[in-house]
């Protein structure tokens, strides 16, 4: 799960890596009385990228200019999200840009520091264009990242003397901060240096979700949407999307296919829903009740090849959670003729191949819309 | 022959005595493989389905020689398990388990470099060579034996294109799931090294999906290194940006890991690519030929 600049900003701070001075604020005449040296910088609070063009951080000389910025940012919406949050942060003077990052380099299997001297900027533009100017250390788990590691990067990107050790100092906390918090991606972009040293002027983390059982009191997911933050409290996998016909399968990949065969036959999908291996009946009412209460739900289709999965325990789900719109149902797979049984005697017809059903749920969803 | 379990290997269970490990415990029996011990701290001296239970993997080997391991761990303690098994040296060891943290992942992957193991998974369905061995969770009834090799990120994806193969009269050498998380102990590529040593295998399947670029890696090696025919079939052709796709690792990142740009890749090496998971059975057919 991704954080919110401002929660990453606690955590470095937490961690001892330096951030500006600030505030969150969710009401613009609240800037007013903040205690800040100005000038401030006023940041929307979003998950989505591109805020900055998007019109969402300005620049603020003194009180009255800022909380005029905050009415005009708070409650502006950003690629469709919402900004209930500003940061309020006292304005650096930036020398020159820096990049630091630790990522889960999947190739490479290892986490990876990853440093430029072309920071502020997009790191994929400077890795396409440029490459030669990223630095990058693999690192061994079981001998962690060492200061003489960071030195290496330091001088990479040109640095020495004070600043130098500052970096050594900045890049082994955030390498502690991404074991501790247990993240896949921690990035600084840019790390500045300032009259007053290196800052870390924005921030960026991405949490493993595998790894909430050992972080009791992280913050919620603001990623979800209501109804995904539901489906995982009950250990189903949803995903929402923007169509009309609504999406379960057993298995991730399978699902992701059916979402790819429907639209190959002209349909919309409204969403994903991976009910997983071995779903019980309940499982697969509770998977039903979920996605067709995505408003503008047209048809249902049902994707299910049962490997674990018993196709009767899924047909007497379906049987038991009358669906308001018109089903498809594709069942094949372990205990086969029991769940076709099943959905026969109360009138649902089982198809066996899924492009066969697929282009069955896009010509009812067509019809029903016309 | 086969990749990675054929008729020789002696298998051990790890979390034989949790729901998962037990039934499927009793299905690997029934298909036939030589299960010969489990683990559970806590539980040795007791039986599961007829299988001796140890209190270390090192006593089980010991005492059944055992040499590859099966997890079915919970995801919290999955580490720990894979890191005995690999000390132990029993290989490949294949995670089941769903859910581990990536830094664990890390973790075991780096220890198995070390050592000299090979890791399938985690969140894997296994490795299945028909007539031989089943590792894992695949369901029994789908197979084959026959020459093709099938490498997967997805399980029922594997099971949805074995069975048409299987219904074609087309079996199968060996089928490995690699598994849904972004680190993951056994790559497509190191797969297709596997396959294309292989005397039994005559062509290979591989199917992919977003998040990553282990597909855009196996391009490269197949256009150097691999002279069998592939087969491809991705899936996540209209999944959107950002979002996580039920596994862990399906997720496109910035411009990394759409389909696109995967099938792109292995056309570009003359890999067959299926525009739907349907077609690929026939495609096969036509590779044999």
């Amino acid at each position: 799960m991704k954080l919110h600049e401002y929660q990453a900003k606690e955590l470095f701070a937490a961690y001892g890596i330096p951030v500006q001075r600030g505030a969150l604020v969710e009401d613009a005449e609240q800037v007013g009385g903040l205690t800040l040296t100005y000038p401030v910088v006023l940041k929307a609070q979003v998950l989505v990228g591109g805020r900055g063009k998007a019109g969402g951080i300005k620049l603020a000389a003194k009180a009255a200019e800022a909380v005029e910025h905050a009415r005009s940012i708070l409650g502006m919406s950003i690629k469709g999200e919402r900004v209930d949050r500003l940061l309020v942060a006292e304005a650096a003077e930036l020398q020159h840009e820096y990049y630091l990052a630790f990522i889960v380099d999947r190739t490479a299997r290892a986490l990876t520091a990853i440093a430029s001297a072309a920071g502020g900027i997009d790191i994929e533009e400077v890795a396409r264009t440029t490459p030669e100017r990223i630095a990058r250390e693999e690192i061994d788990p079981f001998l962690g990242f060492q200061p003489f590691h960071a030195r290496g990067l330091g001088r990479a990107l040109g640095l020495s003397g004070g600043a130098l050790a500052e970096f050594v100092t900045i890049a082994t906390a955030l390498y502690r901060l991404c074991i501790g918090e247990d993240a896949e991606l921690a990035e600084i972009n840019p790390l500045a240096a300032t009259p007053a040293g290196l800052l870390a002027v924005d921030a960026k983390l991405i949490l493993d979700d595998n790894a909430a059982f050992r972080h009791p009191s992280r913050p919620a997911n603001e990623e979800l949407t209501a109804l995904e933050r539901e489906a995982r409290a009950s250990g189903l996998s949803y995903v929402e999307l923007d169509g009309d016909i609504a999406i379960i399968g057993n298995g991730a990949g399978l699902v992701m296919s059916t979402l790819d065969i429907v639209a190959h036959y002209g349909g919309a999908p409204a969403n994903f829903l991976d009910v997983g291996g071995g779903a019980s009946e309940a499982n697969m009412q509770q998977a039903i009740g979920i996605v067709l209460r995505k408003p503008g739900i047209r048809t249902l289709f049902v994707n299910i090849f049962g490997g674990i999965t018993r196709c009767d325990d899924i047909a007497r789900g379906i049987v038991g959670t009358p669906a308001p719109v018109p089903m498809v149902v594709r069942l094949t797979g372990t205990n086969e003729e029991e769940g076709r049984a099943i959905l026969e005697a109360a009138g649902v017809h089982a198809f066996l191949d899924p492009e066969e059903a697929a282009q069955r749920v896009v010509a009812i969803t067509r019809a029903g819309a016309a | 022959m086969s990749i990675l379990v054929n008729a020789a290997s002696r298998v051990l269970v790890q979390g034989i005595t949790g729901f998962q490990g037990e039934f499927h415990t009793a299905r690997m029996l029934e298909f036939g493989t030589t299960l010969v011990a489990g683990v559970t701290p806590g539980r040795g001296g007791t039986a599961a389905r007829g299988v001796p239970v140890f209190e270390t993997v090192r006593e089980a080997a010991a005492a059944t020689g055992a040499t590859t391991s099966c997890i079915f761990v919970p995801a919290r303690f999955a580490k720990d398990a894979a890191l005995e098994a690999v000390s132990a040296g029993l290989s490949p060891v294949t995670i089941i388990t769903e859910g581990i943290p990536v830094h664990d992942a890390i973790e075991v992957v780096a220890y198995a470099r070390q050592r000299g193991v090979r890791v399938i998974g985690p969140n894997c369905p296994g490795v299945t060579s028909p007539g031989q061995c089943k590792v894992g969770i695949m369901p029994n009834h789908l197979f084959h034996p026959g020459p093709v090799g099938v490498i997967s990120r997805s399980g029922t994806l594997t099971y949805e294109i074995v069975a048409a193969l299987t219904r074609r009269g087309i079996g199968q050498s060996t089928a490995l799931g690699l598994g849904g998380d972004p680190v993951v102990g056994t790559t497509f590529t190191e797969a297709l090294e596997l396959f294309e040593a292989d005397p039994q295998t005559a062509a290979v399947v591989l199917i992919g999906e977003i998040g990553g670029s282990a597909e855009e890696d196996a391009a490269r090696f197949i256009r150097a290194r691999v002279r069998k025919p592939v087969v491809g079939y991705i899936a996540g052709v209209t999944a959107p940006r950002g979002k996580r796709m039920g596994h862990a690792g399906a997720v496109i990142s910035g411009s990394e890991g759409t389909a696109a740009g995967k099938i792109e890749s292995l056309q570009a090496a003359g890999v067959r690519v299926a525009t739907l998971p349907g077609q690929v059975a026939e495609l096969v057919a036509e590779v044999l030929r």
